[in-house]
């Protein structure tokens, strides 16, 4: 147990869960501690409880996104919540109402939890200045995606049994990546050292002062790594000039098993899906021993049912 | 009708008077600015304790008419100018139809007139319908009125253009106000590109994407010998380029705002979008440029790219709410708490950079107290401190940042003409 880890959980105070570089390590990790006894209920023959009931999630997704939003439902469903999942428009330009407007119906529907999935940065801290309701922030333009990376801290410490002193790599486009902003905060709070690693063009200004190393070679940020954390890409940036081609792209940063032989045999390899595969990660490499994506996704629901939970205002140990 | 403004301590740099006179006004013009004036007169206004300043001058303001009367008017926005201190504004031609054709500014010259409060002095566009491409007809546009030539809200893109558009224009002895930026390297992007806009996932542009264009147009200055205004100059690469480009005898001036030495990237991090401008808010290091500019002279003058928008627009994802904030009524206190309280000018200094230097960089009749001029005068009370609150907001919009916040200086009064166009 490291030091951290020791520390008497916190007690949950949040109406909402926008960002964890807000958040302190104690919070953090007891999100963590809430979801590995929630983890325990999903092996059940009957996966559900009631600490939910009576309670209402919204879910507004206004990017499509399947994993997420399923991961969200199930998590709800299995706290016996009832849920409400609306698509709506990419932006208030397009629907030509305020982001206000879209808060104020929400606020008129009753719902005591509002997941929010948003292509623009920043939508879940402007609702939550304007509706009473918690916000659950699931993932808004490239700022954060703090479920994302508490189910990647889970993961991670569930194989590894603690966060503090690891070496953690993180490997793509860092420049657009929610998932990459919110394991770097989650991450270094909790004590591991953070290497980023891309081609200038995808690695942003000023991303050393939070505290994190800069690497253009892929190797060195393979080696002596214990968790290789690559990043989707998307594919459209080649549209912007931010590199020539994706093959010059998949051959410089693509993990696949050649580059993987300096990798510790220990190492852990995750990813946020969807893969393109054989781009940022090579089907052997995605499917082969040192991954571990599939149990990502298994644990996004035990982690979002702690969030869900731990938001709703009920006290852990009822 | 004579009016004595008596008693106040009057600051005219133009006329580098900077201690305790009376001012004698008759039928709207200035009379005399000398001490204890005993004569017989309409109306005495006390002015004890508090200060008399030329009427402010703002060379950057967006009134919206014709076109966008949602967001602001002539006659709203000439109250919001009053309440600030300022009796006359240079207003934007980037409305709905554009400024680029006589009709439009002999209505603005109407509609002022008929509102009847300050002066306002159009600005023409550069290019037709602010496309870039062909020169708007500017002879016509200076027989009609305009003070100055600018594409405001986009910067003049061509670098062929803008020369011409130099070249003409001196033979109407024009100036160019341009809006310095790089539309490529700020592509998409709604802040300054650094540290914050890189933790708060919102895209940034680069204090290159003005300094680029700013080294363009002094070039551009230079070989055609055309007279260059730089809008809203707001990082330290603009005011070093100022700063040599007049030391070698281009002509150049230079404008910054006060929310570009207020407030700095750092306000972004709440993404609320009345931090949303063009350009946008920078470091704390150009903030220290800005100010060393400000006092060295680089920089002429204060305006306040009054950009008035509608709260729901304002209401939105802040990648796509519209850039620009308020600040003909905030304009004054900002600067006397952030230059004149830390010293970085004298209250005469600032007087000058908000009335008599714009006024003179666009050859305005005003920004002095001089004898025969109109008797555009503000009336501030110095020592109170007053609260930026909705309510009290005279603009028709309520896009601020300093929303809440409590700023030193109050205008009491604002004469225009002699006449008073505003009382607290």
């Amino acid at each position: 147990m490291s030091r951290l880890q020791e520390k008497p959980a916190a007690k949950w105070s949040r109406k909402d869960l926008l960002e964890l570089r807000e958040m302190s390590a104690e919070e953090i990790l007891l999100i963590l501690d809430t979801a590995r006894s929630f983890r325990e209920v999903t092996t059940r023959a009957v996966k559900k409880v009631p600490a939910l009931r009576g309670k209402t999630v919204a879910i507004l997704f206004s990017e499509p996104s399947t994993r997420t939003r399923i991961s969200f439902e199930l998590a709800a469903k299995r706290l016996s919540a009832d849920i409400i999942s609306v698509q709506t428009a990419q932006s208030s330009l397009v629907k030509g109402e305020s982001l206000h407007d879209t808060a104020r119906n929400i606020e008129a529907m009753r719902a005591d939890i509002l997941v929010v999935r948003h292509g623009a940065s920043g939508v879940p801290h402007q609702l939550a200045r304007v509706v009473s309701c918690s916000i659950v922030n699931g993932g808004d333009g490239s700022h954060e995606h703090p479920t994302q990376a508490l189910l990647d801290l889970f993961t991670i410490r569930e194989h590894i049994g603690h966060i503090e002193g690891l070496k953690v790599s993180i490997i793509g486009d860092i420049a657009h990546s929610r998932v990459a902003r919110s394991n770097i905060a989650g991450m270094t709070k909790l004590g591991a050292k953070v290497t980023v690693c891309g081609p200038p063009t995808l690695i942003p200004r000023g991303i050393e002062q939070q505290g994190v190393d800069v690497t253009y070679d892929v190797h060195e940020a393979i080696e002596d790594a214990d968790v290789i954390y690559v990043l989707r890409l998307q594919l459209e940036r080649q549209d912007e000039g931010l590199f020539p081609s994706i093959r010059e792209y998949a051959a410089t940063f693509g993990i696949n098993s050649a580059k993987m032989q300096r990798a510790k045999p220990t190492a852990l390899v995750m990813h946020p899906g969807p893969i393109n595969r054989g781009i940022e990660l090579s089907p052997d490499v995605a499917d082969g021993s040192h991954s571990v994506i599939l149990e990502q996704v298994t644990n996004g629901i035990a982690v979002r049912m702690a969030c869900l939970y731990l938001i709703a205002g009920v006290k852990a140990g009822e | 009708m004579r009016i004595l403004i008596k008693g106040g301590h009057v600051v005219d740099p133009a006329n580098k008077i900077d201690e305790l006179r009376d001012v004698l006004i008759q039928d709207g013009r200035i009379v005399k600015v000398q001490k204890n004036i005993k004569e017989a007169v309409d109306e005495i206004i006390n002015a004890s304790g508090k200060h008399v300043f030329p009427g402010l001058v703002d060379v950057h303001t967006h009134l919206r008419q014709p076109g966008q009367e949602g967001k602001e008017t002539i006659e709203s926005g000439s109250r919001a100018a009053a309440k600030g201190g300022f009796t006359s504004v240079c207003c934007m031609p980037n409305t709905k139809p554009v400024i680029d054709e006589r009709s439009l500014v002999q209505m603005i010259y109407a509609e002022a007139e008929r509102v009847g409060l300050i002066k306002v002095f159009p600005f023409g566009a550069v290019t037709k319908n602010l496309e870039g491409k062909l020169l708007s007809e500017i002879g016509e546009l200076k027989d009609a009125g305009v003070v100055a030539l600018s594409d405001d809200g986009r910067p003049v893109y061509s670098s062929k253009v803008m020369r011409h558009a130099l070249e003409y224009a001196k033979m109407f002895d024009l100036r160019i106000s341009d809006h310095c930026q790089d539309l490529d390297l700020s592509e998409g992007a709604v802040m300054h590109e650094g540290v914050v806009s890189t933790e708060l996932g919102l895209k940034g542009m680069p204090a290159a994407s003005e300094t680029v264009m700013v080294a363009r147009d002094i070039e551009l200055a230079e070989m055609t010998g055309g007279k260059l205004h730089i809008a809203h100059a707001s990082c330290a690469g603009s005011i070093w380029q100022v700063r040599e480009a007049k030391a070698r005898g281009v002509d150049v001036t230079c404008e910054v705002c006060p929310h570009h030495f207020s407030l700095s990237h750092e306000a972004v991090r709440n993404y609320d979008p009345c931090t949303k401008m063009y350009p946008p808010l920078r470091t704390q290091e150009d903030i220290i440029a800005i100010k060393e500019g400000l006092a060295d002279g680089t920089v002429d003058c204060i305006a306040t790219d009054h950009a008035p928008h509608t709260q729901w627009e304002k209401e939105m994802e802040y990648n796509v709410a519209p850039c620009g904030i308020i600040g003909l009524e905030t304009a004054f206190s900002l600067s006397l708490k952030e230059l004149v309280h830390t010293k970085i000018l004298t209250l005469s200094q600032l007087i000058d950079k908000m009335s008599s230097a714009p006024a003179k960089i666009f050859a305005l009749p005003a920004g002095s107290l001089s004898e025969g001029v109109d008797a555009d005068v503000a009336l501030v009370d110095l020592e109170s401190e007053w609260t930026v609150k909705e309510e009290e907001i005279h603009s028709k919009s309520k896009n601020t940042p300093f929303m809440g916040m409590t700023l030193p200086g109050v205008i009491e009064m604002t004469l225009c003409r002699g006449k008073i166009v505003y009382r607290k």
